[in-house]
């Protein structure tokens, strides 16, 4: 299973002989898509290539790749992954999982996934609502929200994804949009490369049951005012000819947004994907409001820590390099301790 | 005390010592109960003795029994801990059902055992800790030791807590040390009494206390302290002696159940030249295996502490998924959590070992106590049709052996396969004839390395005609990129289908792959050739339900045993060998659930005798019982 020999492959190699079945007009199609596209750019083969989904509407993604893949059960993804990925460091392992699946049912392996820095890249495909169940809202619906299970609105407070994750101490967490061909592909290359967790939160729309619930940062009129892209190394600024900016002003936690022509250049913050402090990053993920005004998309942190993966097979290598012959190191351990013999 | 057959004595010779050396007895067979408060290390000191008995070449079988409390509040009943251990010149098979030796470290360990000492047994106490205090904890109204209370038994009153302070008084140890090292005294007495070697507890004490050299002193010269008392006191008139027993040569250890099958997993994944990945979350009384097991990271095992049972198993189930023997470890709660990704692993067909280490239930029921109460969850506990293989252990020894079979038919098959342990043959020990690893059964198989249809393209459920196993095709593997998935699967393609005559034709085939295990037909001891009554059991039943057939046979009155290992499938030949026999009964620690499957299954209609006490079936309970059914037939 050498990776030595480069492989041209094209988005077609990608694509599986399965009918896909979502919904015409569904934001899985255009992630999808992405996807294909993008995949052979990483010179991976294939077959060393497994995506492992949950259950939703988005997990039946891997049934439409031509890699391996495993459509499992809801919220448990993440540590089925997880055991494949620190028992086969040779494969590149990606979950792709739902807002419901998990933040809901799958919160626990998700926050465990993130903190041990298992080497799985995780896209979370956000539409705030339960599409395969037909309609129900999810734990990133908006309070108040109108469903079928909450007619008289949700009483639930939402998750914001990133900030769990960040909570969790992710190696590596961003955010992208589903109709943003460029930018998604450029989170998918970055996650890709990254060693240990990485967490994408896809904006995604679903069209049946919660439609143009991200509209404002994508309808040109809007998107300008609400969207914040985020570049490692770059001054934060946004909206038209970068009319605003990003500062931490003295004496807050937070971060704030101002007018550019309020302050001084020198106080415009400078993104800075790899501070090792996740409270940075945290502050990032708290700027936007209900609305989505002030949405920052991109990667919010990338910070390299051992991956647990690195660190068990560091461990199994080092009683490796004292092992012998199986069978005799199997039948030395037999007859360890307190042993008697009868003639 | 039937058992205890007196042999000549040797009075008369000096000791080593120097003092008049006692008269030595012997015996074939002796019961002792070491019990204190959860704190005074009663099952360290019932464990070394064991090992020093082991070394002696008795049969052994042992019996730990404590809370689920770590340190309940001292003194009191609740947090009694005691740990039987019977050793015989004989092949014996269960822990004794009485103690003929009972060692009470304080009131409460007295109170909460003398109902199981019969009359004429002896005791031996430590009197410090019948302080008017300990005695108004467990309710004594007066001190037992001070009135005629225990009459008929023969009372040996040591300041066991003084003495050993005594002992230490040179020993550079704080008093608390030397109050804690009155085990190794109480483990020195008994030592000398039974004339057990003390080597191997020198050397335990040298490696536990390694990093403090003064404990190591202390904890030798307490042991030596017990030992000199026994020889010295005119309390112990009288030594014993338990001659080895006839055993088949070989190197022997002594095994617990739960160390077993750690290393029944290990040696499988040795035999299947495969990677062992255990996912497990904690749970009593399971934890010992993943200790276990955390060791052995040289010979290809990982363990992975996952965040819960869910994860535990789902990190198998990927591990295996990738081509490992993937091996998740619990008990019964944590077996219904599992429920849904065993599920999957059967929709998947991939390999996985679901290990359950039986405990009381429900809920968290009695942790530490152990039941057969999971047999119907193991068999029958997930939703939808989802038959899985089920194999049960039947003594500590043999979780080793099950360990094996239970991955053997994982691999070749391609299934779930429960084993179910318990509480009782997982704490309990006993001697392990060490097999010679060659002698192991070759677990290999292939994984897919290229197409399998005749049209030369790869299809995930095409089987083999054999075993019904459909190809392991391991991520990684070129040209056999597939999916699979929870959702039901076409035959021979595994592409979504929801298709209804495929769907029938799929679960009935998932059905027949389980019944077409091959394992081996059950075997019926039956020595007269004409019991009329067969005692059925499975788990860890066989130990007490063999100990009373061979009491009854002694007798003269015919019954025949036999016992299940495979409980799905159950052997080809059971119904045949059930409908020979006039009376069937199944003991069970449950409420009838093996009786259960084989009224449903054979329409026989079988005798249950149910216990669910947290505790072993007595041999002669058992031996009274089936004696009442053989007289009524």
């Amino acid at each position: 299973m050498s990776n030595a020999v480069p492989v041209q492959l094209s988005a077609k190699d990608f694509k599986s002989d399965q009918e896909v079945r979502w919904c015409p007009g569904c934001g899985d199609y255009a992630i999808l898509a992405a996807m294909q596209t993008f995949l052979p750019e990483l010179g991976i083969p294939r077959e060393r290539t497994v995506f492992v989904s949950g259950i939703g509407c988005s997990s039946r993604f891997p049934y439409y790749l031509n890699t391996y893949g495993m459509h499992s059960i809801h919220g448990r993804a993440p540590a089925i992954a997880t055991g494949l990925s620190v028992s086969r460091p040779d494969l590149t392992v990606w979950v792709v999982t739902g807002d419901g699946d998990a933040l809901s049912i799958g919160g626990n392996h998700l926050i465990h996934a993130l903190r041990r820095n298992v080497n799985i890249k995780i896209l979370l495909f956000n539409n705030k609502i339960y599409g395969l169940t037909k309609g129900q809202y999810s734990p990133t619906s908006e309070i108040g929200k109108i469903t079928k299970s909450t007619p008289t609105g949700s009483s639930d407070a939402p998750f914001n994804p990133i900030s769990l994750a960040l909570g969790a101490e992710a190696s590596f967490v961003a955010r992208t949009i589903d109709s943003d061909r460029k930018h998604l592909q450029s989170v998918l290359r970055q996650a890709a490369e990254h060693q240990g967790s990485a967490f994408v939160e896809i904006y995604q729309n679903c069209n049946i049951f919660n439609d143009g619930a991200f509209e404002v940062l994508k309808d040109p009129e809007t998107r300008d005012a609400y969207l914040i892209r985020l570049e490692h190394g770059q001054p934060i600024t946004f909206g038209k000819d970068g009319s605003h900016v990003v500062t931490h002003p003295a004496g807050s936690f937070g971060l704030a947004v101002s007018e550019a022509g309020a302050v001084d250049a020198g106080e415009v913050l400078t993104h800075d994907a790899h501070a090792e402090d996740p409270a940075y990053a945290f502050a990032l993920s708290r700027l936007a409001g209900p609305d989505l005004r002030h949405t920052p998309v991109g990667v919010f942190r990338s910070v390299r820590r051992p991956s647990y993966d690195e660190l068990v097979r560091n461990q199994l290598d080092a009683a490796k390099a004292k092992a012998g012959e199986p069978e005799a190191d199997l039948a030395a351990l037999l007859n360890s301790g307190d042993t008697w013999t009868i003639l | 005390m039937a058992e205890h057959r007196e042999g000549a004595g040797q009075a008369g010779q000096l000791s080593e010592h120097g003092h008049p050396a006692k008269e030595i007895h012997q015996l074939d067979r002796v019961v002792i109960r070491f019990a204190g408060d959860s704190g005074d290390g009663m099952q360290l000191t019932g464990d070394r003795f064991t090992s020093e008995t082991a070394q002696l070449g008795n049969d052994i079988s042992t019996l730990p029994n404590f809370p689920a409390e770590i340190r309940a509040p001292a003194g009191t009943l609740p947090g009694v801990s005691s740990f039987q251990v019977a050793f015989a010149d004989y092949d014996i098979l269960t822990p004794g059902d009485a103690p003929n030796v009972l060692v009470a470290m304080n009131p409460a360990a007295l109170k909460a055992n003398i109902a199981d000492l019969p009359k004429g047994g002896t005791i031996i106490v430590n009197t410090d800790e019948f302080t008017k205090r300990n005695l108004a904890k467990v309710g004594y109204d007066s001190n037992p030791l001070e009135d005629d209370s225990l009459a008929g038994w023969d009372v040996h009153k040591v300041g066991l807590t003084s003495m050993t302070v005594g002992a230490l008084a040179e020993h550079p140890v704080s008093k608390k040390d030397a109050e804690r090292a009155k085990n190794m005294f109480a483990l020195g007495l008994l030592s000398w009494l039974y004339s057990r070697p003390h080597e191997s507890t020198m050397h335990f004490l040298e490696r536990k206390f390694a990093a403090r050299p003064e404990l190591v002193a202390a904890n030798k010269a307490a042991f030596n302290a017990g030992w000199n008392f026994g020889e010295t006191t005119e309390g112990f008139a009288v030594r014993y002696e338990v001659p080895p027993a006839q055993m088949a040569p070989g190197n022997y250890r002594n095994i617990t159940g739960n160390t077993a099958l750690a290393l029944g997993l290990v040696a499988a994944g040795v035999k299947a030249k495969l990677p062992v990945l255990l996912g497990a979350y904690p749970i009593t009384p399971a934890s010992d295996i993943l200790h276990e097991l955390s060791k052995h990271k040289k010979l290809g095992v990982t363990t992975v502490q996952a965040e819960d049972e869910i994860a535990a198993i789902g990190v198998a189930l990927g591990a295996a998924y990738g081509g490992a023997l993937g091996i998740t470890t619990t008990s019964g709660p944590g077996v219904a959590l599992k429920g849904e990704t065993i599920s999957l692993a059967v929709a998947l067909e991939l390999p996985l070992v679901i290990v359950d280490v039986q405990r009381a239930g429900p809920s968290t029921g009695l942790p530490t106590k152990t039941e057969q109460a999971d047999l119907n969850m193991a068999l029958f506990g997930r939703h939808g049709e989802a038959p899985v293989a089920v194999v049960a252990a039947q003594s500590p020894v043999d979780c080793f052996h099950a360990a094996i079979e239970a991955c053997r038919i994982a691999l070749k098959y391609r299934t779930p396969v429960i084993l179910l342990s318990d509480g009782y043959v997982a704490n309990g020990s006993e001697p392990w004839l060490l097999p010679e690893i060659s002698e192991l059964p070759d677990l290999r198989v292939e994984y897919a390395s290229g197409p399998n249809g005749e049209d030369g393209k790869f299809y995930p459920y095409l089987r083999d005609p054999e075993t019904m196993a459909r190809p392991w095709a391991v991520p990684g593997t070129p040209g056999l990129e597939h999916r699979i998935g929870g959702l039901e699967k076409a035959d021979k393609t595994g592409d979504i289908s929801y298709d209804p005559a495929n769907h029938d034709f799929m679960v009935r085939t998932r059905a027949a792959r389980i019944e077409a295990i091959d394992v081996p037909d059950i075997e019926v001891e039956d020595p007269s050739g004409e019991a009329k009554v067969l005692v059925l059991g499975w788990g860890s039943t066989y130990g007490p339900i063999g100990a009373a057939s061979r009491a009854l046979r002694q007798r003269g009155v015919n019954v025949a045993q036999a016992h299940l290992r495979h409980l799905s499938p159950l052997p080809k030949n059971l119904g045949e060998v059930l409908a020979s026999y006039d009376k069937v009964v199944i003991p069970e620690m449950n409420l009838g659930q093996l009786a259960h499957v084989i009224r449903a299954r054979f329409l026989i209609d079988v005798v249950g005798y149910n216990q669910v006490r947290g505790l072993p079936f007595t041999s002669t309970q058992l031996e009274t019982m089936l004696e009442e059914v053989i007289k009524n037939v």
